[in-house]
């Protein structure tokens, strides 16, 4: 029977690889992210779950060991953040290009300097190029649910590439809600034993990552682009199935609310997503009909399903909690680049670091650019700054007057 | 240990064809390598000239399964794969195969890692003294006064005790070898295999490449390494250390051979000045004190 319980995000993404009988943990501390590894760590003291944990002495060598557990054919995990993140880059492609599934689960953090442990999306962003799948919660039991589903598909052939569950630290790391927790059996039979494309066994001569020629690596490169695509077939396809076992639906790559009939609507991804959704009903009471398209996958990138989202829309605006320093947030970049610019755009960076955005502030800027784009008609604005409550100039220069 | 011949593998664990230099001494130690633990062994290869020597995909010039890795990786890698296949309940030893840059500068917090948690793994450092791969930069490996590609004048500073400050680390088993004596290296090979945890083992290895000399030279030279007590042989087992032959005969320094004898067949020191060949002499005079003083505390001398 499944049961009701209230724990932290950390914890029930702990709780979801003890369901997935992972068996080989490698993790170093980092903040917001240490309670996941506690938790596994109480979990196989305790013989609930039965898994190794390997004590690294950093996260290069902790994503290093979880690859090297993979390759020897056992289901693996880590988690880290931020920095952490950063320092396990490289080996984001080595494991990646390597077409080896492992699941990370990434509790999103600003990266230094200055020091904050507080929530931002740069981290989880800076894996976007690296060929692992991202997801991200919106919730702990989305959390809990995303993790599962992870392992599922990155072990399915189709796929076969490496994936990364992400949450954001302390609004959902370290935040008590209700998660259902399944049977063991039921999640036994969603997800069958580890399945991977080449394990290393002894008396059997066969090289990984040994150098190739440069036509087979571009080869390979675009062998994992189509993996992507397959990617997109397997995740509605795998997330119908989750709903059939456990009541909750997958198969929708953007989680959208109230926007068939929506003029404009909200994108972007991760827990503040909740609040847009509470400001899009405040603007519908103000009379601008507005909806709010919740990306749960950045890897692959649900170019089509945004596409049929929000092509014919008025306007979208892209909330981001990080920016591509020069340039404008990535999300808008990426959500942009799929619109073709027919609908107005406006990306607004905000709570970055962890500077609280409430419902209030959702409603205030996208009202703000609700009004910027009935004003001019149509307008692409990639940077619109919104700090403690004011919007500031942007650069590049849009040419839109902002106050 | 004895070892015969006879009951070594006859299959060949370095194949023809593969990419390494003529005379390279890192396709011999792997050939003793394959000879010593056979198809028991998987090996992880961090970046270095074995990542070359296997060759180009779709051929695998060594017949053993080897996991490549990036620079900094290997024992973590290397700790990952052994657990993973103990759990599965596979017969079979990881090694590491790491060159003297993956080893003590770049690798080194990853090995000091795994030796502290006791992985059940055999690290090897190839120690042919400098980033042979990348064109012959210097390696905290390098010795004293060498010639390199970052170190025109001559290297100043010493080799790092590797074998040293993996055997304070407390682990059961480290020991030096040279590709001069195949013998000594695949009896410690067994042995290491036999011994449960971290061990680890040095491998002194000549190249001709980087070190400027023939082709026909390595074995002789890797020979005299030995010979003039550049390079001394000895284990630690479970902290004791003991002399192998035939550096157990050269505690008295008049059975060495001249350094320059070493020295004289290297372009790497061609440019020495007595004095460079004087501080040469004095860390190999600090290097057997250390030994002696140790033998001395254990009783044994
Ligand atoms: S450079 Fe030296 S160690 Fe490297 S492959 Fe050539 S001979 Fe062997």
């Amino acid at each position: 029977m499944p049961k009701l319980v209230a724990m932290r995000g950390n914890e029930a993404v702990a709780y979801a690889t003890k369901y997935a009988r992972v068996e080989i943990v490698a993790a170093y501390p980092i903040t917001p992210q240490t309670i996941i590894v506690e938790k596994i760590d109480e979990l196989i003291s305790k013989g609930e779950m039965d898994a190794e944990m390997i004590h690294v002495e950093s996260e290069h060598s902790a994503l290093a060991a979880t690859y090297g557990a993979a390759s020897g054919g056992v289901r693996a995990f880590t988690a880290t953040s931020s920095h952490g993140l950063a320092y396990m880059y490289e080996m984001l492609w080595w494991t990646a290009g390597s077409r080896i599934p492992v699941v990370m689960a990434v509790v999103t953090r600003a990266i230094g300097p200055p020091w904050n442990i507080h929530v931002s999306h740069e981290d989880i962003l800076m894996t976007r190029d690296t060929g692992w799948l991202v997801s991200m919660a919106e919730n702990n039991q989305e959390a809990f649910d995303l993790t599962l589903l992870m392992f599922r598909i990155t072990e399915d052939p189709r796929v076969y590439l490496p994936g990364i569950v992400g949450l954001d630290g302390f609004i959902l790391s370290h935040t008590v809600e209700p998660v259902e927790l399944p049977d063991q059996e039921t999640v036994d039979e969603f997800l069958p034993p580890r399945r991977q494309p080449y394990v290393m066994e002894p008396g059997e001569p066969k090289a990984m990552g040994n150098l190739v020629p440069d036509e087979f690596f571009e080869e390979l490169r675009m062998d994992m682009q189509q993996s992507m695509e397959n990617a997109v077939k397997v995740i509605k396809e795998v997330g119908a199935e989750y709903g059939k076992y456990f009541g909750r639906d997958y198969s929708n790559m953007i989680d959208c609310y109230r926007c068939s009939d929506a003029d404009y609507l909200i994108a972007g991804i991760g827990s503040w997503m909740g609040d847009a959704k509470i400001a899009a009903d405040k603007l519908r009471e103000k009379g601008y009909r507005v909806g709010v398209a919740r990306l749960r996958w950045i890897r692959p990138f649900p170019w089509h399903d945004l596409r049929e989202i929000a092509m014919g829309k008025k306007g979208v605006i892209v909330m981001d909690r990080s920016l591509s320093t020069g340039h404008a947030g990535p999300l808008f970049l990426e959500i942009s680049s799929a619109l073709e610019g027919k609908p107005s755009m406006v990306g607004v960076p905000a709570g970055i670091g962890g500077v609280d955005i409430s419902h209030d502030d959702v409603a205030l800027f996208a009202e703000k650019a609700i009004q910027l784009i009935e004003e001019n008609g149509r307008v692409y604005i990639p940077v619109m700054w919104y700090h403690l409550g004011k919007i500031f100039p942007t650069y590049p220069s849009s040419g839109v007057k902002l106050d | 240990m004895a070892i015969n011949i006879k009951q070594l593998p006859k299959k060949k664990y370095v194949m023809p064809g593969n990419a390494a230099c003529p005379g390279c001494p890192e396709s011999m130690g792997f050939k003793y390598l394959g000879m010593a633990l056979g198809d028991k062994a998987v090996v992880v290869i961090p970046a270095g000239c074995s990542s070359v020597i296997q060759g180009l995909w779709p051929k695998q010039g060594f017949g053993l399964p080897i996991l490549n890795i990036v620079f900094a990786a290997s024992a973590s890698a290397a700790s990952g794969l052994a657990r993973a296949l103990k759990r599965r309940g596979v017969d079979a030893q990881v090694v590491v195969w790491a060159g003297d840059g993956g080893t003590a500068d770049i690798g080194f917090q990853a090995l000091s890692a795994a030796a502290e948690r006791g992985e059940d793994i055999i690290y090897i450092c190839v120690d042919n003294e400098a980033y042979m791969n990348t064109g012959i930069q210097r390696s905290g490996l390098t010795p004293y006064g060498a010639w390199t590609t970052t170190t025109h004048t001559g290297k100043r500073q010493f080799k790092k005790p590797m074998p040293q400050i993996v055997a304070a680390h407390r682990v059961p088993y480290v020991a030096t070898a040279s590709v001069g004596y195949p013998w000594d290296f695949i009896a410690k090979l067994k042995k290491a295999a036999s011994i449960r945890g971290f061990k680890y083992i040095h491998l002194h290895a000549p190249c001709p490449v980087g070190w400027r000399f023939d082709p026909s030279l390595t074995a002789k030279i890797a020979q005299l390494a030995v010979e003039t007590g550049a390079w001394i042989l000895y284990e630690y087992e479970n902290g004791r250390l003991r002399l192998n032959p035939p550096s157990n005969r050269l505690i008295d320094p008049s059975k060495r051979k001249p350094i320059e004898e070493y020295l004289k067949l290297q372009g790497r020191f061609r440019h020495l000045k007595p004095e460079d060949i004087k501080m040469i002499q004095k860390e190999i005079e600090t290097n057997w004190e250390e030994i002696i003083r140790t033998l001395k505390v254990q009783g044994d001398l």
